[in-house]
């Protein structure tokens, strides 16, 4: 128990770089799947086979391989970051992307056909009639499985741990090398801080589907 | 080809998005053009680096690696399922001394990164890195198919469990009997894409140094030279994202078979004036 009061200093550190990864590479992912999404539905035939592939391939990634391509094979390959930082959020964000724009593509799909219709039958182009009308909608209804992605981030950011980062699994891993005899405490610890961001987050999620659920 | 979000293409938008369509094309031609170019500046492409996989004991190595992310997966596969279906019969409970302590651990169980999981097993058991990597796996997983096949139970008509109920079985037996194997049809396509999560995440054994195949891979470039680092890697990508895609392929085929079928075995009557689902 000592030892988490002892480490707290490292563990506050780490907990921020775990949000900081967590909100950044989310910000990233939320534009990026958005954009995604909307190539997917767009009437550029090239647009939409990228988005297609792109969301199949890095969906079927493991998390694992993206990391290792971004911290260790990138720099082998000459391209190197000042800070695994930028790795970590290349992975992250790009890997999270795929799954946004699943979820926006399934919120897309639930607008009613008429509010398209009614766009169209004003003369809207389709870049109006999918921010204006579309996208507006879509993403209101997709909020909670937006959140449950974002939960998923959090906790894959912990994979940063094993490259170099030092977030909250990092300091978890030095932290146990440091106090072989109180290892289960430490890791404890991690969980702790870890249910900190995940747990009101889950709550969030519940509450405004609920919301959205009776403004139907 | 014709969608809800915009009209029908004439000719002046067919050509408009012809020019897109090329233009895209170029585009994402050049950057794989730069990319090609920078690794070919590397010396990726000369032949001698990938004639390492012309030697049987690379290949050797690799199908050990392949075997581990398997074995691991299916393992944990098989415990988690029924872990799952036990959590979610005790999460769903008459009884609140079971379901709310169940509750908790699924909650907890739900918000924590696998990796931490499979690091704890590790090293407060002082487990072998396999056992770390399958209870990582069926902990967080069992879990989430707890929380799937609830749902599933939740999405059935409210006349299942009353019907049970009606004709004199208890209330667990309702559970097991007409609502679970409904439940467990309904959700098959989200249970087989929980495989596909399940089988990505054996990657994370890389991570507590379990010998799945990215360690395999990497273990063998550190011996072979790091001039190889990028041809094995990217065999060992290619080939985890052909088996999640064969998985993935194998649920969205699962569930157009399952929508053919209403959930009672039944064949699905198309109502008059509804478009087909896609």
């Amino acid at each position: 128990m000592d030892v988490i009061i002892e480490s707290l200093p490292q563990y506050w550190d780490g907990f921020l770089r775990t949000l900081f990864l967590a909100v950044v590479s989310g910000i990233i992912a939320l534009v990026f799947g958005t954009l995604l999404a909307a190539a997917r539905v767009s009437p550029i035939a090239a647009l939409r086979g990228f988005s297609m592939a792109y969301v199949e391939v890095v969906r079927n990634t493991p998390l694992t391989i993206a990391f290792f391509f971004a911290a260790v094979v990138l720099p082998r390959l000459g391209v190197t970051f000042e800070q695994f930082e930028i790795a970590a959020i290349i992975a992250l964000s790009a890997y999270t992307a795929a799954f946004i724009a699943e979820a926006v593509r399934s919120g897309v799909n639930s607008v009613p056909v008429g509010q398209a219709e009614a766009a169209r039958s004003i003369g809207m182009k389709f870049g109006q009639v999918l921010s204006l009308i579309i996208l507006p909608q879509a993403l209101r209804t997709v909020i909670p499985p937006l959140i449950n992605i974002l939960i998923a981030l959090v906790k894959n950011s912990s994979v940063a741990g094993a490259f170099y980062v030092l977030e909250l699994f990092g300091y978890g891993k030095q932290l146990a090398n440091d106090h072989g005899d109180a290892v289960m405490w430490v890791l404890v610890g991690v969980a702790f801080f870890y249910l900190l961001i995940t747990v009101p987050l889950g709550y969030l999620a519940n509450v405004v589907e609920r919301k959205v659920a009776i403004a139907r | 080809m014709s969608s809800v979000l915009y009209d029908v293409p004439g000719p002046k938008a067919r050509r408009v998005s012809l020019i897109g369509s090329v233009i895209g094309i170029i585009l994402i031609a050049a950057v794989v053009a730069v990319a090609v170019m920078t690794l070919a500046q590397q010396g990726i492409f000369e032949s001698q680096r990938w004639a390492i996989f012309s030697q049987a004991d690379v290949w050797n190595l690799i199908a050990n690696g392949i075997g581990a992310t398997l074995s691991a997966a299916a393992v944990a596969a098989v415990i988690a399922f029924p872990l799952g279906l036990l959590l979610c019969l005790m999460r769903i409970s008459d009884i609140a001394w079971i379901r709310v302590p169940t509750r908790i651990v699924l909650e907890f169980l739900r918000g924590m990164p696998v990796v931490l999981m499979m690091l704890f097993v590790l090293l407060v058991f002082a487990t072998s890195s396999f056992i770390a990597v399958v209870a990582g796996l069926v902990l967080y997983n069992s879990a989430i198919f707890a929380e799937i096949i609830r749902a599933g139970i939740q999405s059935l008509p409210k006349g299942q469990r009353e019907a049970g109920l009606a004709i004199g079985l208890t209330s667990f037996q309702s559970r097991l009997t007409i609502e679970l194997p409904q439940a467990i049809r309904r959700m098959l396509p989200s249970l087989v894409a929980q495989l596909v999560v399940l089988l990505k995440d054996t990657s994370l054994g890389y991570i507590v140094a379990y010998g799945e195949l990215l360690r395999a891979v990497q273990v063998m470039a550190d011996f072979l030279g790091p001039q190889y680092l990028f041809p094995v890697f990217f065999v060992a990508a290619a080939i985890y994202i052909a088996i999640n895609l064969a998985v993935s392929r194998l649920a969205i085929w699962i569930e157009k078979r399952g929508s053919k079928k209403a959930a009672g075995g039944t064949a699905h009557v198309p109502v008059a004036g509804t478009a087909p689902a896609k």
